[in-house]
C-alpha cells in the first residue's frame, strides 16, 4: 500500500487565504438568522424553527456546570460564510486553495484508499462530495444537509430536532438558528455500508463559528460506519465550534460514530451528540479529542428498544492552558439493554481533564447492563483529571459496574525505558500511546496513525 | 572500555558511594559482589544515568573515550551501555515487542520481529509473554528473562546484569547462563550478585569486592572460596 506524507504543518499554524464569496457580517440577530435561511433558499418551516431557536438561545443562560465558557463573546463572530458559489462534485473542479487546504490534511489521498466517499467541509458549506456508485444503487443518501433540505425534505423534516431540540441547550439552540452544511446520511432497511463514510471538517475563517448540522438516520437491520476528522489551523482569535448531532438506530442495525479531531488550540468545541437505539439496535461512539482550548461534549445513547446496545470510547488529551470536559450519556429506557463506556483522558503541563458521565436506568428497564470505566493519565504534577460520575439506578435488577483509575508516569519506567535508548519524548509517548491503546485499536488504521503521530507532537510540545 | 574514577554517588543528601574507581576492560567477564546495601546497586544506576542519583564533580566516568556524566540514560544507551534492572517494572500498553522497535527504529520490522521470537525460543520464553505489555503476569524468573532478550536484541559492548539470579529458579538460571555463554562474543559482562551460584556457570575474569560504598578488594576467582566459607567480612 502506497501511503503518502501527510503533513503536518497545520499544527503550526498554516491557513490558507480565506477567499470568500460572501461573508456575512459579525454578531447575531433575528434579521441574520432570517437572512441565513433565505440565502439557502429553505422552506418556512426551517426558517421558522431557526428563528424560535434564535429566541431561545437569547433567553436561555450560559451553562455554569462545566468548564469555563465567560471568555466567549457572541458578538465577535462570524455566523455564516458561503466559501464558493457552487457545489462541485469532482476533485478537478475545487478552487486551488481549498484543494491546497485538503492536500496539506490528505484527504483525496484517503479517499483513494479505502474510503467509501468523501464530504469534506471547508467553512460553511460542503464543497466536494463524492459517493461510491455502488451506495447510490444500494439508496444510500450521503450529502450535505443543505442539500438534503432541498432534496429530501420529507426526511429531513421527520427527523430533524425531534432528539435534540432547539430547546436542550443554548448551544444547540445557537446551532438550530444559524446551522450550515453538516452530514446527511440515509442507509435503507438492511443495507450494509462495508466502508467507513467519511467526512472531513475544517474551519479557516478567523474568528468564525462553525455550526453544522449531522443528521444519520439506519433503518432497521442496516449497518454504516461514519467517520469525521476535525482540524483547523492556528489562529489569535477565539474560535466557536458548536456542532449538533442526532443519529436514529432503528430495529436491529448497527452505527458507528467514529470522531478523530484536533481543533487549534483557540477554538471553544461546545457539541450536543446524542443518538436513539431502537430495538436490538447497537451504537458505538468513538470519540478522540485533541486540540481546542475548551471541548464540552457528552455524546449520549437513549436506549428505547428492548435488547440495545450502546458504547462511547473517548479520549482526551489536554496540554497547556486546555481543559476538555467530556463524557457521556446513556439513558436506559428498555429492558435487557447494555451500555459501555470508557473513557481515557492525558494530561500535561497543566492541562484538565474532566470525565462527567450520566448513566440512568429507568424503573422498567430491567435487566440492563452498565459499565463504566474512567482511567485518567497524569503526565506531570501540575496537570488535574476529575471525575464527576453520576449513576441513577431505578431498579434492582440491573448490573453496574464503575471503575475509575489515575496513573502517573513513574521515574522509574521512565529511566526503564530510556536505558533501552528511548529518547524521553519517545518513552513518554509509548506510555500514552500504551494507555490510550484500548480505543485507538477501534479506529480505521489510517487516523489511528495520525493519531498517535498528533500525541507525539503534542508530546513533543511543538505546539505554539 | 568503561574507566571509573573517583566516583562518588549521592541520593538526596545521602552519599552512597564514597571513592570508586576502576577499569572495565573488553570482553572480560566481571562481578561486582558485597553485603545487602554496600552500594552494588547504586553504582550501576548511576553508571546508565538515574537521575536519582548524582555524583560529584570529581567523579569521572569515561566510556570508550566519551565522558558520560552529563549524558541522559538514552544517550548512554545508545553509546552501548546496556543494563538487566533487578526488579523490573511492569509496563501498561507496551509489549517487549513495541518497546523493541522503538529502540531500533531503522531496523525491518519484520526482521526484527523474527530475531525476537527466535531468542525468545533460545531462552524458552513464552510467546504469549511478547505480546502482552512488558511483564504484565510474568513470574520472576520470566521477568529476567525478558531483561536478557533486551539486551540480546539491543546488543550493547557492556552488559550490567543486576542481581539476574535472584527470583529466577535453577532450569532458568542454566537457560539464561547457557544463553549469555553462546551470546558473549566481544562483550563485556558485568554482574552485581551477592551469591556466588552464578560461578558454577560462568568464571569471571576479576571479581570486585564492595562494602560501605568503596572498593573493599578485587581478585580472581580464589576469593569465590572465600566468601563461601567467611562471607564478607574478611574483606
Amino acid at each position: 500500500m502506497k501511503t503518502k506524507k501527510i503533513t503536518f504543518d497545520y499544527k503550526f499554524g498554516f491557513s490558507v487565504k480565506s477567499k470568500n464569496v460572501f461573508t456575512a457580517e459579525k454578531g447575531l440577530s433575528e434579521e441574520k438568522v432570517r437572512m441565513i435561511s433565505q440565502m439557502k433558499g429553505e422552506p418556512k418551516w426551517m426558517l421558522e424553527k431557526r428563528v424560535q431557536a434564535y429566541h431561545f438561545f437569547l433567553k436561555e443562560e450560559m451553562p455554569e456546570w462545566g468548564a469555563d465558557l465567560s471568555k466567549i463573546n457572541f458578538d465577535d463572530i462570524t455566523y455564516f460564510i458561503r466559501s464558493t458559489d457552487k457545489q462541485v462534485n469532482s476533485w478537478d473542479d475545487l478552487p486551488p486553495e481549498i484543494k491546497d487546504t485538503y492536500d496539506r490534511i490528505g484527504v483525496p489521498e484517503a479517499e483513494k484508499k479505502f474510503l467509501s466517499g468523501v464530504s469534506a467541509q471547508y467553512e460553511s458549506e460542503v464543497v466536494y462530495e463524492k459517493v461510491q456508485e455502488t451506495l447510490v444503487k444500494q439508496g444510500v443518501i450521503f450529502c450535505d444537509m443543505d442539500t438534503a433540505l432541498k432534496k429530501y425534505p420529507k426526511i429531513v423534516r421527520e427527523y430533524f430536532g425531534t432528539l435534540i431540540p432547539y430547546s436542550d441547550n443554548k448551544f444547540a439552540a445557537l446551532n438550530s438558528s444559524v446551522w450550515s452544511g453538516g452530514s446527511f446520511v440515509y442507509i435503507p432497511k438492511g443495507v450494509i455500508v462495508k466502508l467507513p463514510l467519511q467526512a472531513y471538517f475544517r474551519m479557516n475563517a478567523q474568528a468564525f463559528g462553525q455550526f453544522e448540522r449531522t443528521l444519520i438516520i439506519a433503518e432497521e437491520g442496516s449497518s454504516v460506519h461514519y467517520i469525521e476528522g476535525c482540524t483547523a489551523p492556528i489562529y489569535a482569535r477565539d474560535s466557536l465550534h458548536s456542532a449538533v448531532v442526532e443519529i436514529f438506530v432503528k430495529d436491529g442495525a448497527k452505527v458507528r460514530y467514529t470522531t478523530v479531531q484536533n481543533w487549534s488550540k483557540n477554538v471553544y468545541n461546545l457539541v450536543t451528540k446524542r443518538a436513539r437505539a431502537d430495538k436490538n439496535a447497537t451504537m458505538e461512539w468513538i470519540d478522540c479529542n485533541l486540540g481546542s482550548q475548551i471541548t464540552m461534549k457528552y455524546p449520549a445513547v437513549y436506549l428505547m428498544g428492548e435488547g440495545a446496545r450502546a458504547e462511547v470510547l473517548s479520549i482526551a488529551f489536554a496540554g497547556e492552558g486546555q481543559h476538555q470536559d467530556a463524557g457521556a450519556k446513556m439513558i436506559h429506557f428498555a429492558s435487557n439493554t447494555s451500555s459501555r463506556i470508557i473513557s481515557k483522558s492525558i494530561s500535561k503541563e497543566g492541562g484538565r481533564t474532566s470525565y462527567r458521565g450520566l448513566v440512568q436506568v429507568m424503573p422498567n428497564a430491567l435487566n440492563s447492563a452498565v459499565f463504566v470505566s474512567c482511567d485518567a493519565l497524569l503526565l506531570d504534577e501540575a496537570s488535574r483529571s476529575d471525575t464527576y460520575p453520576t449513576m441513577r439506578i431505578k431498579n434492582n435488577e440491573s448490573t453496574i459496574q464503575h471503575e475509575a483509575t489515575v496513573e502517573k508516569i513513574g521515574e522509574e519506567k521512565l529511566l526503564y525505558l530510556m536505558s533501552r535508548g528511548l529518547s524521553k519524548v519517545d518513552a513518554e509517548t509509548a506510555f500514552v500511546n500504551g494507555f490510550i491503546e484500548p480505543v485507538v485499536k477501534e479506529i480505521p488504521l489510517e487516523y489511528s496513525v495520525e493519531l498517535n503521530r498528533l500525541i507525539r507532537l503534542e508530546m513533543e510540545g511543538s505546539i505554539g | 572500555m568503561l574507566s571509573l574514577s573517583h566516583i562518588q554517588v549521592t541520593a538526596g543528601d545521602k552519599r552512597i558511594i564514597h571513592d570508586f574507581s576502576h577499569q572495565f576492560k573488553q570482553r572480560k567477564i566481571y562481578a561486582i559482589m558485597g553485603p545487602n546495601g554496600s552500594g552494588k546497586s547504586t553504582l550501576v544506576q548511576a553508571i546508565i544515568g538515574n537521575p536519582l542519583y548524582s555524583l560529584s564533580a570529581q567523579s569521572s566516568l569515561i566510556f570508550n573515550e566519551k565522558i558520560l556524566n552529563k549524558l541522559s540514560p538514552d544517550k548512554r544507551s545508545q553509546l552501548g551501555i546496556g543494563v538487566t534492572f533487578q526488579s523490573p517494572p511492569s509496563l501498561n500498553g507496551i509489549s517487549v515487542f513495541q518497546l523493541l522497535r522503538l529502540a531500533l527504529r531503522d531496523k525491518d520490522v519484520v526482521e526484527l520481529y523474527d530475531t525476537i521470537e527466535k531468542i525468545a525460543k533460545e531462552l524458552k520464553i513464552k510467546k504469549e509473554l511478547l505480546e502482552r505489555p512488558l511483564n504484565e503476569g510474568a513470574s520472576g524468573g520470566e521477568r529476567k528473562k525478558l531483561e536478557v532478550l533486551q539486551m540480546a536484541i539491543l546488543h550493547p559492548s557492556l552488559i550490567f546484569f543486576d542481581e539476574i539470579d535472584t527470583g529466577v529458579d535453577v532450569d532458568s538460571l542454566k537457560t539464561i547462563f547457557s544463553f549469555l555463554k553462546k551470546y558473549k562474543k566481544d562483550k563485556t559482562y558485568v554482574f552485581i550478585t551477592h551469591y556466588s551460584e552464578i560461578f558454577s556457570y560462568l568464571k569471571a575474569d576479576e571479581i570486585l569486592i564492595i562494602k560501605e560504598g568503596k572498593l573493599a578488594s578485587r581478585g580472581g576467582m580464589e576469593m569465590i572460596q572465600v566468601i563461601n566459607t567467611k562471607g564478607y567480612e574478611t574483606f
